[in-house]
């Protein structure tokens, strides 16, 4: 492992899926780091890789899934590596998952309790009984009402939030060090949504477990994640801090995807969106992928894929538009308006760490 | 949007929609409730699943039979109609886009036949000629190209589908549209331009709407007034920009508190607002009350002075 910090270290990553058309090209050399304890969301729209990368994560990968290259190092091993049987015992153990739809992960004919317990029984050769008593612990945990006579029943007595409740039961009953939120809120309420997360948060410093987010959201990520990378089109494209993804993005296509979201005071006849649709991945094109949507675009986006650029020690972003040669461009308004009150943060922070002398590195800087 | 000479296009009256009346699981999934939409503007129409929203919609364009209430469309109420010509303009009148970009347009069909389907059933092309021109002029209007005419749903994106959605709800010439969570499906880079169209063709075509979602930021961007709906019922209904700065019922504010908001800063500080749905139910008799003008509120008798207090604090009315 690269830093001891990490708990997962995805390196170089590529899969491809074979289809009859071709090989669609679906991850296309992604790289990022775990750390211990911290909430990771990866954003990007659908087909951007952003649920292949998990997928892959996992060895939940379909059977035309073509791992070409890369490495999954986990505690010192590489997951890519693993056999089916040693996945077996890592997945629901180690690294656990919370799928997006709560009404199709849990299985209509088998009471909860059980299906709560089951990974006790297992993973850890736990008896019936032991097992279901833990099963009932984790069902208060996550704060479902009237744990005890509810251990019997059967995933269609429960609503959507409740079930999504029992999903996420099972996935932390092993104390997972990685869990993994695949779109866990997308299909329910805004009210539920928010005792959804609410509940992640508490839970993830109960048990200190290490968080892959997925989601399209931005507002989601905004409340969740400490980092973000942004996928678009099997790559990731920029990644920070959350601050600095929000209040200080450097990759049009984030400028794009910030502004193209309404927010509760925004107003006006049109909301800036970004135009076309994303490339096909049979046929990637040359250059930077995003480059037929951006308006930013230079003439080099189209031949040469732009590296990533450092913009700070947590911030990075692929776009040529950092290079030193570039020209200067004016991000869209409410990126200016973000970027401004940024600066005004950073500024309230150095005036508060001249009155107060040097203080411990800041939490997000981490 | 100018309300003093505004003329209403749609009357919802003591509407009532019951599911298996009479036996045991008998659904109240609209409750009596009453409004009006007026022409050219966009009502929005929020609440969370349950609430009685897609209910309501579907409802209006009469894909139920009411269990009681009136609809009255241009004055007619949509219940009387008994010709099958009345039918037949009262569904040229109002059309409907769907939620779903996938489930919503025949497999089997080309994109002409899908878009044009109104056309040949309404008779409102003169010769093959001019049902072609009409297609391509729709598909152009919706952003798609006159090529993409002969093609299947299938090889368009969730976007481009929604495009097809909307050209075949044009196709008609309609003076109202439902929108049924019609983003709800899409990418959010993608969402922006659906909404964007959307509003377009509303000022070229003087459209109304009425747009169901539970997206409460999108919502707001499109419509001009907002209908808040929870449990069947109406509970609070203003201008879009005053219910979401100053919310009057509980439940509006505990819905609006709860929308994550594209701000790490102000998600950090953010505070929920719980609601409890049980102080519907305590018995009371509730109605629509103009608290403030133009902002209804439901509220027993006994209510209405509270919520003309938080009226006053919020400066939402003078005296």
């Amino acid at each position: 492992m690269d830093n001891e910090n990490n708990i997962l270290e995805v390196r170089n990553l590529q899969v491809n899926f074979k289809t009859y058309a071709g090989d669609v090209k679906a991850i296309r050399n992604v790289s990022f780091d775990l750390r211990k304890g911290e909430t990771l969301a990866i954003v990007g729209e659908s087909g951007s890789g952003k649920s292949v990368t998990t997928r892959t994560i996992m060895g939940l990968n379909a059977s035309n899934a073509d791992i070409a290259s890369g490495s999954i190092m986990y505690k010192g091993q590489d997951l890519l590596k693993k056999s089916e049987k040693e996945m077996e015992g890592i997945r629901g153990q180690d690294i656990a998952e919370i799928f997006q739809d709560p009404m199709t992960s849990l299985d209509p004919t088998m009471k909860i309790g059980r299906q709560i317990a089951e990974p006790l029984m297992v993973h850890k050769g736990m008896k019936k009984d032991k097992a279901w008593a833990q099963a009932l612990e984790m069902m208060k945990l996550v704060g479902i009402t009237d744990a005890e006579s509810r251990i019997n029943d059967y995933p269609h007595q429960f609503s959507g939030g409740m079930r999504q409740r029992i999903v996420i039961a099972i996935a932390l009953i092993n104390y997972p060090e990685v869990l993994i939120a695949d779109e866990p809120t997308t299909a329910l309420d805004v009210t539920i949504q928010a005792q959804i997360l609410n509940l992640m948060k508490e839970l993830q410093d109960k048990i200190s477990t290490s968080i892959i987010f997925i989601t399209h959201d931005l507002g989601v990520v905004a409340g969740m994640a400490d980092r973000v990378a942004v996928m678009y089109a099997g790559k990731i494209v920029e990644y920070g801090t959350v601050d600095e993804i929000f209040y200080n993005p450097k990759h049009p296509y984030t400028w794009g995807l910030l502004s193209s979201m309404p927010t509760l005071d925004s107003s006006g006849d049109e909301l800036p969106s970004i135009p076309g649709t994303p490339p096909d991945l049979l046929d990637p094109p040359t250059g930077d992928a995003f480059a037929a949507r951006n308006a930013y675009a230079l003439k080099i986006d189209t031949e040469q894929e732009p590296p990533f650029f450092k913009v700070s020690d947590t911030h990075y972003a692929a776009t040529w538009l950092l290079h030193p040669d570039a020209p200067k461009v004016t991000p869209p308004a409410q990126i200016v308006e973000r970027q401004e009150k940024y600066a005004k943060m950073q500024q309230a922070l150095a005036r508060a760490q001249q009155t107060t002398g040097p203080v411990e590195e800041e939490e997000e800087q981490q | 949007m100018d309300y003093e000479n505004a003329e209403k296009i749609l009357e919802v009256k003591h509407l009532k929609q019951y599911f298996n009346v009479g036996k045991s699981d008998e659904v109240h999934a609209v409750d009596d409730i009453s409004f009006d939409i007026y022409k050219g503007e966009t009502f929005g129409l929020v609440g969370e699943s349950g609430s009685g929203k897609t209910t309501t919609g579907r409802a209006i364009i009469h894909l139920y039979e009411p269990t009681s209430g009136e609809i009255l469309f241009d004055g007619k109420n949509v219940d009387s109609f008994t010709s099958k010509q009345e039918k037949r303009d009262f569904r040229q009148e109002m059309q409907m886009i769907f939620q779903d970009p996938y489930a919503s347009l025949n497999p089997r069909m080309k994109v002409k036949d899908i878009v044009a389907e109104g056309i040949d059933i309404n008779h409102l092309a003169k010769d093959d000629d001019d049902r072609t021109k009409q297609v391509e002029d729709l598909l152009e209007t919706v952003g798609l190209n006159k090529d993409h005419s002969s093609r299947y749903p299938h090889e368009f994106s969730g976007g481009q589908r929604q495009r097809i959605g909307i050209a075949r709800a044009l196709a008609v010439k309609p003076k109202f549209v439902i929108a049924d969570e019609p983003i709800s499906a899409l990418d959010v880079s993608i969402q922006a331009q659906v909404v964007n169209l959307m509003k377009k063709l509303q000022r070229e075509q003087g459209l109304t709407y009425l747009f169901i979602a539970h997206d409460l930021s999108m919502v707001k961007y499109i419509s001009d007034r907002i209908g808040v709906m929870h449990y069947g019922r109406m509970l609070e209904i203003a201008d879009s920009d005053e219910i979401y700065a100053h919310p009057l019922h509980d439940y509006t504010k505990s819905l609006l508190s709860a929308v994550p908001v594209p701000d790490p800063e102000f998600e950090r500080a953010r505070q929920e607002i719980a609601y409890d749905g049980g102080q519907e139910n305590d018995g009371k008799e509730r109605h629509l009350v103009e608290i403030a003008p133009r902002h209804w509120v439901r509220a027993a008798d006994d209510e209405i002075d509270m919520y003309t207090q938080r009226a006053h604090e919020a400066s939402l009315i003078h005296d």
